[in-house]
């Protein structure tokens, strides 16, 4: 129950006081309450807990994240396997 | 789906676990805080893809499985009084309090209603206003600020016939809890990524300072999993201890002011037991008192209840990463997730759960031996 999924935001509007929106999950759609994000607009991206939307996902960040990843272990590639390296004994060890 | 689907590319897994693997050497044990982490680790096998050097401990982060006994009782009670609609998240249903739970209860004419968020249960008690609604808040930091909205709404429209049973839980107060025990060997830890969108990093620089422990705030998906790891071990390596946030595309520093703000207004901090492990100080949420006629505590004086564990579940242990669910004498046999005897063996994110979804039958065939379910396990 704790869990809490990326959705994007497909319209917003004001229901009872509470600005509330409809927010996709691939897909699946909930209605879920902005006032913790008032400013999320239409088309962003939020993580979203039980009807809520909590925290903004930012788009820069998460790119950044994965060319950190993707360019992660290019200098092991030029001086061999490290599965061989860190299989043998004392080897492999350090950066 | 966008930010779930990259975050689970077997290539870039690949030079994760090459990262990791080439940077470990000694032996760590690091501590996975969250449940919804615990399930991902087992789900995909990291842990047998790690380095052997690196052990994960599974964490006490299931709010489902650390609801005390006593609030289940309290709930089963509540929900079984005549004009009550009980509300409740899912995974609340089959939790065993002594004796039953909330399935048995519903089965036995209890008005118990599943709700995906806590504002269904306000609008079911506006549209019933000859009725007691209950909702059962119980839950982390990630938790708490729509379960407070919820109660601060109800008080702002005049919303007398709802109340909420309260067990909220901190981090901050377990990660002390676990570095205090005698017989911690947790040497870093995976901090909840969700609990720190909502509350930020501020709780945790004095901890990992004064612990001289690394403290990584890490995602849900497998790549988010390794590059915590990768980041604590790394940490571990060169003798550093300090805060690091791994998740940033949903953690900010400061965390949401608006949530901040909000349960400072409802919530007061407050010792809390966690079941299986023991009252921690300062571990919890209660009402404040502006809302204390909003607790379902109050509102239905249950008093006169005694509680009793099953006698074999182990949970306890399992919370506080001393013993592996499969290591429990119960487990896969009287203990299946049908036929919980503890809370772990019920919720998703239980570690008792997790290993009887996903590697009950591997265990049984061949202990320990390495797969690569990165690779075959599906997208979720
Ligand atoms: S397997 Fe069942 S009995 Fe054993 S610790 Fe887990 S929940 Fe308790």
């Amino acid at each position: 129950m704790c869990l809490a999924v990326p959705g994007r935001v497909l319209d917003i509007a004001e229901r009872d006081g509470t600005r509330m929106a409809t927010v996709d999950f691939g897909g699946v759609q909930k209605e879920v309450c902005l006032e913790y994000l008032p400013d999320l607009r239409v088309g962003e991206y939020a993580i979203v807990h039980v009807g809520f939307a909590l925290q903004r996902l930012d788009e820069e960040s998460a790119k950044q994240t994965l060319e950190l990843f993707a360019e992660l272990g290019m200098l092991q590639e030029e001086f061999g396997d490290p599965w061989e390296l860190a299989a043998g004994p004392d080897e492999g060890a350090g950066e | 789906m966008k930010y779930i689907d990259e975050f689970q590319d077997p290539a870039l897994a690949r030079r994760l676990l090459d990262e990791i693997h080439a940077t470990v050497t000694r032996p760590w044990a690091l501590m996975e805080v969250c449940g919804g982490q615990t399930h991902t680790i087992i789900r995909h096998g990291i842990d047998q893809l790690l380095p052997d050097q690196v052990e994960l401990i599974h964490g006490p982060g299931c709010p489902v499985c650390v609801t005390p006994l006593e609030v289940i009782d309290k709930a089963l009670e509540i929900a079984s009084r005549p004009g009550v609609i009980f509300c409740s998240f899912g995974d609340m249903l089959r939790v065993p309090g002594t004796g039953r739970d909330l399935f048995r209860v519903r089965s036995e004419g209890g008005d118990v209603r599943v709700v995906y968020s806590p504002l269904d249960a306000l609008t079911i008690a506006r549209q019933n206003p000859d009725r007691e609604v209950v909702f059962f808040g119980i839950g982390f930091e990630t938790t708490a600020p729509p379960n407070a909205m919820t109660v601060h709404q109800a008080k702002k429209l005049g919303i007398r016939n709802f109340s909420l049973l309260v067990s909220h839980v901190r981090v901050p107060p377990a990660i002390e809890a676990i570095m205090l025990s005698p017989s911690c060997r947790v040497q870093g830890f995976l901090a909840a990524g969700h609990v720190c969108s909502v509350m930020g990093v501020a709780e945790y620089p004095e901890l990992a300072a004064r612990h001289r422990v690394p403290i990584v705030v890490t995602g849900f998906e497998p790549l988010d999993i390794l590059e915590g790891v990768r980041r604590t071990v790394r940490q571990l390596e060169r003798g550093e201890h300090t805060v690091e946030n791994a998740y940033a595309r949903a953690v900010r520093p400061e965390g949401n002011p608006a949530a901040l703000a909000m349960l400072a207004d409802v919530f007061e901090v407050t010792d809390r037991a966690w079941r299986g492990i023991g009252v921690i100080p300062g571990s919890g949420w209660r009402l404040a008192d502006r809302y204390r006629e909003f607790d379902a505590e109050h509102r239905f004086q249950v008093t006169g209840i005694t509680t009793q564990e099953p006698a074999e579940c182990r949970s306890g242990e399992v919370l506080q990463g001393l013993l592996k669910p499969n290591e429990c004498a119960a487990f896969g046999t009287v203990c299946t997730p049908r036929t919980p005897l503890g809370a772990t063996m019920v919720s998703s994110e239980g570690a008792c759960a997790a290993y009887y979804l996903y590697r009950r039958l591997d265990l049984q065939a061949a202990p320990a031996a390495p797969t690569t379910p990165l690779e075959a396990s599906p997208v979720g």
